[in-house]
């Protein structure tokens, strides 16, 4: 009866360099992106990588601890579906994503602020 | 192939009355548990402002002392979450909705001069009591220290 | 080889209920690219948790959207559920499952209707429109509201279904089951509607997976993934199979989407017949949330992705909304390459686009 499946949902924290080759594995494992989203927490960026597995349901989700100042490399030049996660990230909060395939150049979202959700935007707030 | 398959419908159509209501000039029909609009039976309030601290939107204000209760109506969001959060449960749903207006403004729903009658002597005998047991604890307190003097002096 | 030139498309347009804009890139009628800009209705509903508790939040979630409100706001109190690890009451989560079906239904139905009207066929819209009216009057009558039930909270949920209002759903979905019937023909065999949909906007199922396009847009072209598998809510008791298919384009999408309202009936059928009776609707949560979950879930549109980090405040410390389509505007601008300009509102419409809930 119950045709659901049982999944595996895991947190795997890597380094920043390794995040562009560590996607690649996984995209060529026949895991697919799902989302990336960024957080600003005690003054770090925490940035999870979310790729999941229609085959069997798993997700699996990329860790990346970084300070306020790292650069992080995009990874669209493997997943090109990351486009939009990565404007995002980096307008809402500023987190410097360099070599982005579309560059919106903060014209993703229409707003006042310069990352509101950022350092900057936390300290005005 | 496909034609007239909509005519059994059309034609039916034809001789039923419009399912729409000629709406200001007839009343609306509310289900039951329509989430309308806020009401609120002031004089059943204890104003414990439970319900300011809960509203997502932040449309409501209670004055205490004064007997008060203020909704912005064009704030709020109907989620009913004041209803649910209410100790008193004298905050309710009622079916129909906010009218349109031309200028924003709160309501504000005033306790009845009795209740607030009550309501003071109530409070005042609250604030009798507060200070009958606070003279009283005094007295303890007084008694106690000319009973530890004695007890010195005796040593 | 004709002359480029670039024609904006929307936010502004008949065809679009909400604001999107594509630059189209075209030479004579072929579009050679799209390039999509959104953020015209940007809400900032993310950082309102600076500002709300958790529990506050279930009211603003469910205002991400005015069409799956239902399921954002399930997928949130799912997400913080998982974070405090308690398990819903059975009836509760029957009563999600209904409710959430109920809301697929009204979505695919309005989402019929607006297709029938971007290619041009008014009597077909103003059908699925009118049957859509019917299960919106079973959503007020069950939660009080036509589209935000606010029935949900951190839990279980707050209203009740009785024996009556079951009664008064089945007896109406199989009414809409009657008449959809009839519109279903319309959709899968009228010769104007399967000149417009046959073999417009083909997207493989390797370009759905590199653009990482969801739900009815994937299952269209065979890519078989249902998140309602993973059994969040009351699916891991019912029986269904996610519906596939292999044509890859417009009609596809068509088949899919009016094919899933037929299972939402019958989902909802399985799930009137086997609720639990039982008294309780919710589980008391006490301190606040500490911790981090994802949870994904299927939503009319698609999977929906929710992260919530919470660190043992009331206030949380990140909440994340990833709506379906998010992830589809990729896939869209990838699919408008080579099409005629006639057919870019037919093409944007069978997305199932919902600008507010991907800006949040």
């Amino acid at each position: 009866m119950a045709d659901t499946v049982t999944f595996k949902n895991e947190i795997e924290e890597i380094a920043v360099d390794s995040l562009v080759s560590r996607a690649e594995e996984l995209i060529k494992a026949g895991y697919r992106f799902s989302q990336a989203c960024a957080a600003y927490i005690d003054d770090k960026f925490e940035l999870s990588y979310s790729f999941s597995n229609y085959d069997n349901y798993d997700l699996l989700n990329l860790r990346v601890v970084i300070d306020t100042d790292t650069e992080v490399k995009s990874i669209t030049t493997v997943v090109p579906a990351a486009v939009f996660y990565e404007n995002e990230m980096h307008e809402l909060f500023g987190v410097k994503i360099v070599d982005i395939a579309l560059d919106y150049k903060d014209k993703l979202y229409r707003i006042k602020q310069e990352c509101p959700l950022g350092p900057s935007g936390k300290e005005e707030a | 192939m496909g034609i007239m398959k909509y005519a059994p419908s059309a034609l039916a159509n034809m001789f039923k009355p419009p399912v729409t209501t000629k709406y200001p000039a007839e009343p609306a029909e509310y289900p039951e548990r329509s989430r309308g609009h806020i009401e609120i039976e002031i004089d059943e309030c204890i104003g414990c402002g439970l319900c300011v601290r809960c509203c997502p939107c932040g449309t409501l204000s209670v004055d205490k002392l004064k007997g008060t209760w203020t909704i912005d109506r064009f704030d709020c969001i109907a989620c009913g979450y004041c209803v649910e959060k209410c100790p008193k449960k004298c905050l309710y749903m009622k079916d129909g909705y906010q009218e349109p207006g031309d200028d924003k403004s709160p309501i504000t729903y005033t306790k009845s001069p009795e209740q607030l009658a009550k309501d003071e002597e109530q409070r005042k005998a609250l604030a009798a009591k507060a200070a009958a047991a606070k003279a009283a604890a005094e007295a303890k307190a007084k008694e106690a220290a000319a009973a530890k003097v004695a007890e010195d002096n005796a040593k | 080889m004709g002359k480029r030139s670039v024609i904006p498309f929307g936010p502004q347009h008949p065809v679009l209920p909400e604001p999107i804009h594509l630059d189209l890139v075209v030479e004579d009628e072929r579009i050679v690219e799209a390039i999509p800009s959104i953020g015209f209705v940007h809400r900032g509903l993310e950082s309102l948790i600076e500002k709300r508790d958790f529990n506050q939040m279930t009211y603003v979630v469910e205002r991400t959207c005015g069409i799956c409100s239902f399921q954002h706001g399930m997928g949130y109190c799912e997400t913080v559920e998982k974070i405090f690890d308690v398990e819903i009451p059975r009836r509760a989560k029957f009563l999600r499952t209904i409710w959430a079906e109920m809301s697929r239904m009204h979505s695919h139905l309005l989402w019929a209707g607006l297709l029938a009207d971007a290619f041009g066929y008014e009597n077909l819209f103003y059908q699925c429109w009118r049957i859509r009216e019917k299960v919106l009057d079973l959503q007020e009558m069950t939660s009080g509201g036509r589209v935000i039930f606010s029935v949900n909270k951190v839990g279980g949920v707050i209203k009740d279904m009785d024996a009556d209002m079951l009664k008064a759903i089945l007896e109406t979905i199989k009414d809409v089951e009657k008449e959809l019937k009839v519109i279903k023909k319309t959709f899968f065999n009228d010769y104007s509607v399967k000149s417009r949909l046959k073999g417009v906007g083909i997207l493989t199922p390797e370009q759905i997976n590199a653009l990482g396009a969801v739900g009815p847009m994937a299952r269209a072209s065979g890519v078989e993934n249902d998140m309602r598998r993973l059994g969040y809510a009351a699916y891991s008791e019912i029986d269904f199979e996610p519906v596939v298919s292999n044509d890859c384009d417009c009609y596809a999408r068509c088949y899919v989407r009016i094919m899933e309202i037929f299972q939402s009936i019958d989902i909802i059928r399985q799930a009137i017949a086997k609720i639990p009776d039982e008294t309780d609707l919710f589980v008391p949560i006490k301190g606040n949330p500490n911790g981090e979950a994802f949870v994904r879930l299927e939503q009319p549109r698609g999977e929906a992705f929710y992260y919530v980090k919470a660190n043992g405040k009331p206030n949380l410390q990140r909440m994340r909304v990833r709506t379906p389509t998010f992830a589809n505007v990729l896939a869209l601008c990838e699919m408008l390459k080579n099409t005629e300009v006639a057919d870019v509102g037919l093409l944007v419409v069978t997305i199932d686009p919902c600008i507010s809930c991907t800006e949040r």
